[in-house]
């Protein structure tokens, strides 16, 4: 496109008066205009979103002091004697987030490495949509799942003294994990596909095995596009809602134990701003206090992400 | 890289064991097989579940998989009479507003981005960049937005206007992103001919490249929009619950299938958890059909091509 323009331009200044710049498209003008400020809605959004819940959260640590926020390790803000100390829900979050990693990221992987490396091409066209319509169930009826139907297997599993209450953050996390399987494959296999042939002949050629291949070779080439795939599947986790409200419960919990109930960040946004809470009381702003706290969480994962993907994308595309 | 040519890493006497021959690395050994046994391991994971999480759904709504589904309102005290029919049109209702705001405005800024943008400007850069991270912030942020800026900001309350600005801003990521990829296939030799024939950069665009781009931007739409109506979390801070109504306008009040599933779940009578099933495998449906009509565009383009 730049090339024909360039021509243009120099087909101008050789054959003078001839073929001068034709009169001015102010239409097209226009036309870029409109365009660019469509591209600034997405900014806008994000413009909203920080005024939307930095603003209050401003309010709400001029009523609480951001240090008991942070470090305080109860949480019961409807109580007559309140207390904001997020601690149990972080720490929900992050036990929720941990079981699902550790069901997402070794299968997302070893899902993509399949995909990848090993696959017939005729199995892959039928394989990789069926992976990705797990990624396509609403999460709400992974919620129902989870509690309906996933926590009573585990209860009847794990029986005795150990046995899982009806509201677990075992079971939000292990169905959470298999959700997000599909959003780890998929973007590790495209970081795969990312190396070039050449690698793998190289090795093949050297005696290795498909396996050796694949570990050797193609995963460490990959690595940063792995990496951020891993990313961007733990933000998902810390970003998701309907699974933990319905299955992990809504009582904020200071307990490491997975078998029993929490309450996430994500859980406490949506449970108490569903009810009918009167705008600027301390209870109305304590959402927006969570939720940029959320928001910071998974903006720092997303970026992380972002990076890691051009690194791979400078080195062999 | 710890590439390994078999017989000397794996053989550290030497000659006390014989040497394997070169095709027993490539495919043979316990290794090799044990490591191709996880891999499938890790598919079917995901695989079974999926399987089990669609006949559960199915089986446990079955009873009340009927017309009253379809043809009754929601009711929290009589779970036989009780069906899903406001919950279906809201989220059809929804669904053609949140593409009404969404699509325009997701396939333009695809356009300012692909034909326009100059990538080393900083702010193009900061569009595109902005963009990724929106698409991985959590559905209850957009939640959060919506009731703070339009529900109560706007004052508009928890309407079909609110709900599917809501969800709007929500996909438009995925939607600017399809387009995106839609526009880059078209291939560069068209706009180079419409250009050399004097045709401006709009009417190339206009003409050329948005006509061949339709189809990949329509499959990446539909699939855009059936994330959102599977959307709960947003309405649900929205303030959006069960109401007996069907809506009539863009300032109605309304539910949606997500919302009605999740407040059925909740109840403790285990009638309404039928109910839920039933109303799962209905969104389930409208999703498939969805997806369908995309995969049809895309096959239906690929073969012409």
């Amino acid at each position: 496109m730049t090339q024909v323009v360039v021509d243009r331009h120099a087909a101008a200044a050789g054959t003078e008066g001839f073929l001068r710049q034709q009169r001015p498209r102010h239409a097209e003008r226009v036309v870029k205009a409109v365009l660019f400020l469509a591209a600034l809605v997405s900014v806008a959004t994000t413009v909203g979103i920080v005024v939307s819940l930095f603003y209050p959260a401003a309010q709400f640590f001029s009523a609480v002091p951001l240090k008991q926020f942070l470090f305080g390790t109860t949480w019961s803000p409807t109580f007559n004697d309140p207390q904001f100390g997020v601690v149990p829900l972080v720490l929900g979050t992050l036990l929720a987030t941990l079981i699902a990693s550790i069901v997402a990221l070794p299968l997302g992987l070893g899902s993509a490495i399949y995909l990848s490396e090993y696959a017939h091409p005729k199995a892959r066209s039928v394989l990789k949509p069926t992976l990705e319509v797990l990624a396509g169930i609403p999460t709400v009826i992974y919620g129902f799942f989870a509690l309906t139907f996933f926590t009573p297997v585990l209860r009847w599993i794990i029986p005795g003294d150990e046995i899982p209450t009806i509201y677990n953050t075992l079971s939000a996390g292990l169905i959470m994990g298999v959700m997000i399987i599909p959003t780890v494959a998929s973007l590790s296999e495209d970081a795969m596909a990312a190396v070039p042939q050449g690698l793998r002949a190289g090795a093949f050629a050297l005696g290795s095995s498909r396996r050796q291949v694949s570990t050797g070779v193609v995963v460490p080439a990959a690595l940063s596009g792995i990496a951020a795939a891993f990313i961007l599947g733990i933000s998902r986790a810390i970003g998701e809602t309907m699974i933990v409200v319905l299955a992990a419960g809504l009582q904020p919990n200071m307990s490491l134990n997975p078998l029993q109930f929490h309450e996430t960040m994500t859980a406490f946004i949506a449970s108490t701003a569903g009810g009918d809470i009167a705008t600027g009381t301390t209870i109305y702003k304590t959402i927006f206090a969570v939720g940029a706290l959320l928001f910071v969480f998974t903006f720092v994962m997303n970026m992380l992400s972002i990076r890691l993907v051009r690194k791979y994308r400078e080195v062999y595309e | 890289m710890s590439v390994d040519t078999t017989a000397v890493s794996h053989d550290p006497i030497g000659e006390s064991v014989p040497q394997r021959p070169l095709v027993g690395a490539s495919g043979s050994g316990w290794r090799e097989r044990g490591f191709k046994y996880l891999l499938w391991f890790s598919l079917a994971v995901g695989i079974v579940t999926l399987a089990t999480l669609l006949v559960y759904v199915l089986v446990k709504g079955w009873p009340r998989l009927d017309p009253r589904v379809l043809t009754n309102m929601p009711s929290a005290i009589l779970p036989d009479r009780a069906g899903a029919q406001s919950a279906i049109m809201g989220t059809l209702w929804l669904m053609v507003f949140t593409a009404l705001f969404a699509l325009p405005t997701g396939i333009l800024t695809a356009v300012y981005l692909e034909e326009y943008a100059d990538p080393s400007r900083w702010w193009n850069r900061m569009i595109e960049v902005n963009l990724m991270n929106l698409a991985a912030v959590p559905s209850v942020v957009f939640g959060i937005l919506g009731l703070a800026f339009i529900s109560r900001g706007l004052g508009l309350g928890p309407t079909i206007l609110t709900g599917s600005l809501t969800l709007a801003l929500l996909v438009l990521p995925v939607v600017v992103i399809a387009s995106r990829e839609a526009i880059r296939a078209v291939p560069s030799s068209i706009r180079q001919g419409s250009l050399a024939l004097g045709a401006t950069q709009w009417q190339t665009i206009w003409r050329q490249v948005l006509p061949a781009a339709t189809p990949g931007m329509a499959t990446g739409s539909i699939l855009a929009l059936s994330r959102a109506i599977g959307e709960a979390a947003p309405l649900i801070i929205l303030g959006v619950s069960f109401v007996t109504f069907n809506p009539n306008g863009l300032t109605s009040r309304f539910t949606a299938l997500p919302v009605q599933i999740y407040d059925w779940t909740t109840q403790s009578r285990t009638e309404y958890l039928v109910l839920a099933a039933a109303t799962s495998v209905v969104l389930l449906v409208i999703l498939l059909a969805m997806n369908s009509v995309a995969i049809y565009i895309r096959n239906r383009t690929q073969k012409r091509r």
